[in-house]
């Protein structure tokens, strides 16, 4: 992924992103072209836009930008199977404590760690799961545990990337509501126009990898909607 | 695929024609009777020592596999670099016995010469096995770690929890693998069970002979309960423990042997003739020196090994496939089926060194034996395993009714491309076992270090093991070829 200049992380204080005139290529086409906003400490943004519209690399763009501050929902959760949800949970925090901690919490989970992990299986609503294995879990269980991870990650910001997509538009609403609720800035992509409007302050509209609107939520029309998603 | 294999029968075929088959004995068959009758009256009572050979056997293949698994996980996380890809590569061709010949002057006949025989060539197994296992896992969970994660740490919760079932598995299939190579290197001296099993053999005590096959076998089904893998620390801890206090290392042996014993012939002449051990270097003599053993025994050898190892892969390819139905539950009833299942198991447990050790005693040394051994040996693997792959077909059901038309439209078709994939994934093991046979008397690579060894020469032994792995190596790198251009894949029956 090559990406052009002049998209360094602000220092300004209350602003989490500024992007400008920024390009990112693959090997063979171009993923987003001439992208240009600022994000600021606490919005809650949604990225919407045709499968194909650049979504998943402008948030690898954010992350790459501040790699320390960002917890990232993978669409694919990214979990790892055959561990606990615990364990699934606890890897959110793994660069924060020494080799030899994590393995002894490997072998034998801490005290320590369960009383911080608790709360956040509380909020999910998944208490009694601590110690499920993640292969056993549904699909919308496996979902709250990768938004689990990310806010036991902590951080300014949470980065998703079609975090309800594969669970029903019920359980998919509690789970966005858990995500802009978790007080920190929120960078989603969302396939639903419906909950990004529900949810979100912001929506920018992407398109063949172009910035097609940037506007707050109650300001999108439904013509923007359409032209957005309209088959050329 | 069919193309490849015809071609592969071919040259199996034109191999034939140059093989020599004699069976050279005066009376074998009398003698095949004389064992079989033996094996209805196994000898348990009078064998000395066979307590303590066969705690050796299991300790020289617990510390082996042990040390193997250890260095060839740290290696593995190498194996992107070509110089450690070509080492594991190296060490990985030469055979547990020539490892022992090796190793034998070192530190004589001891248990480290059994241990390191084994542990060595597993380092490269394991090393590539465990690199190839991590490449194919699923890497996602890796890419939910956070930025800075502690290496050690991302490994540990992001990709060991997803390759440890496969790696176990292959430990465990490696495992049984190094009590055999452990039993077989008794043959050559060392204290384990194919000790015994030799002085039986040769003195003709084939009931007592027969006993020891049953320990082993017994030593191999019972493994699930003296070896489970959440306890596996405490074998292998006693193991070393037991060991250890016979290993005895003189580091005047290990330097005599590298500066002096292997060093090529030219270079030690002047100071042996002379006897001030002084070392020259004439590097055009030593050319000629290298030259002249490839002439005289290299490329007799290497001829010899490929003939044979064209042979048996045709050949254990036949088997295969002629004997997989009987184990395969779309073919066979219950009850044969599982008694296809324990011949293929017996005879899969069963070392292909004794099985060509048996059939030489039978035969004489010719290729015949060790045909049939090896043949024997890898066609119930496969045998094995195509038929487990064969279950997992599901037939429609209107299937075709006749067995012949099921087996030809639904079942090999399906089947066929991993029967071949792992058929070539053996091509280099068979050519392995072919060069070893050597030792029985057969003019492959093997006999020609045995002889050299026997004589004391040390230096063309080394040329010869090198020229074998080389060869080794050649055969790994035209399987992998030919693997990756027609597309076949193990992965199936990895993972069962």
């Amino acid at each position: 992924m090559k990406a052009s200049a002049q998209d360094m992380p602000v220092k300004d204080e209350g602003m989490l992103f500024e992007l400008r005139h920024v390009n990112v290529a693959y090997a063979r086409h171009t993923a987003l072209r001439d992208i240009s906003f600022t994000i600021g400490e606490g919005e809650t943004v949604a990225l919407i836009g045709p499968s194909g519209a650049g979504k998943t690399t402008l948030l690898k763009k954010l992350y790459a930008m501040q790699a320390d501050e960002c917890a990232f929902v993978h669409q694919h959760y990214a979990l790892v199977p055959q561990l606990s949800v615990f364990h699934n949970i606890y890897m959110g925090q793994l660069d924060c404590r020494p080799n030899w901690y994590n393995l002894l919490n490997l072998i034998h989970p801490r005290q320590r760690v369960m009383k911080e992990i608790y709360p956040i299986l509380d909020t999910l609503g998944m208490r009694e799961k601590i110690f499920a294995k993640v292969a056993s879990l549904s699909g919308g269980q496996q979902q709250r545990v990768a938004v689990g991870r990310a806010m036991y990650r902590g951080g300014r910001v949470l980065l998703a990337d079609e975090p309800v997509s594969s669970i029903d538009s019920r359980q998919g609403e509690a789970v966005l509501k858990l995500i802009v609720t978790a007080g920190k800035t929120v960078v989603a992509a969302l396939h639903s126009v419906d909950f990004a409007r529900r949810f979100f302050g912001r929506i920018i509209g992407l398109r063949d990898g172009r910035l097609r609107f940037d506007r707050p939520a109650e300001r999108i029309s439904q013509t923007d909607i359409d032209s957005l998603y309209a088959k050329c | 695929m069919l193309k490849i294999s015809l071609i592969f029968i071919g040259a199996a075929v034109a191999a034939l024609l140059f093989a020599d088959i004699e069976i050279i004995t005066l009376h074998p068959w009398a003698e095949l009777g004389r064992m079989a009758r033996a094996m209805v009256t196994p000898d348990f009572l009078s064998l000395p020592g066979i307590w303590r050979a066969l705690v050796n056997t299991v300790a020289f293949a617990l510390c082996g596999t042990f040390i193997g698994v250890a260095c060839g996980a740290v290696l593995s996380f190498f194996f992107e670099s070509t110089p450690v890809r070509l080492c594991c590569a190296f060490i990985r061709a030469i055979h547990e016995i020539f490892w022992a010949f090796i190793f034998l002057p070192i530190v004589g006949l001891d248990p480290a010469c059994g241990v390191m025989a084994i542990a060595v060539p597993y380092t490269g197994i394991f090393a590539k096995v465990f690199a190839e296992i991590r490449q194919e896992s699923d890497q996602r969970p890796l890419q939910g770690l956070p930025n800075r994660s502690p290496l050690l740490s991302g490994f540990c919760y992001g990709a060991l929890p997803v390759i440890y079932k496969d790696v176990k598995h292959y430990i465990a299939y490696r495992f049984e693998c190094a009590l055999r190579s452990s039993a077989v290197l008794g043959f050559i001296g060392l204290p384990t069970l194919g000790f015994h099993l030799e002085t039986a053999f040769r003195e003709g005590y084939y009931s007592q002979a027969a006993a020891i096959l049953y320990a082993f076998y017994l030593l191999i089904a019972s493994i699930k309960y003296w070896a489970r893998p959440r306890f596996i620390a405490i074998p292998v801890i006693l193991a070393f423990l037991f060991l250890s206090k016979e290993i005895y290392f003189s580091i005047d042996n290990i330097l005599r042997f590298f500066t002096y014993d292997i060093v090529p012939w030219p270079m030690r002449r002047e100071g042996m003739l002379d006897g001030t051990r002084a070392i020259a270097f004439p590097l055009k003599e030593v050319g000629r020196w290298v030259v002249t053993i490839f002439r005289s025994e290299g490329l007799e050898g290497v001829w010899n090994t490929i003939i044979l190892t064209q042979i048996v892969l045709a050949i254990t390819g036949m088997l295969a496939l002629a004997g997989f139905p009987f184990a395969s539950r779309h073919f066979a009833g219950k009850l044969p089926r599982r008694m296809a299942h324990w011949i293929l198991i017996v005879v899969r447990t069963t070392p292909e060194y004794i099985l060509a050790y048996v059939c030489v005693q039978l035969w004489g040394p010719s290729m015949l034996p060790a045909i049939v051994a090896i043949a024997l040996h890898n066609g119930a693997i496969l045998s094995f395993l195509s038929s487990r792959n064969a279950d997992l077909v599901r037939l429609r059901v209107d299937g075709a009714q006749k067995r012949t038309n099921r087996y030809f439209y639904e079942i090999l078709p399906r089947i066929y491309g991993q029967f071949l994939a792992f058929l070539f994934y053996r091509w280099e093991v068979m050519m392995r076992e072919s060069a070893i046979l050597g030792i029985l008397g057969i003019y492959t690579l093997g006999f020609f270090i045995d002889t050299a060894i026997a004589d004391n020469q040390l230096d063309k032994a080394m040329v010869l093991i090198i020229i074998t792995a080389l060869l080794n190596m050649g055969i790994d790198t035209l399987s992998q070829v030919i693997r990756r251009r027609w597309k076949v894949s193990t992965r199936l029956l990895f993972s069962s």
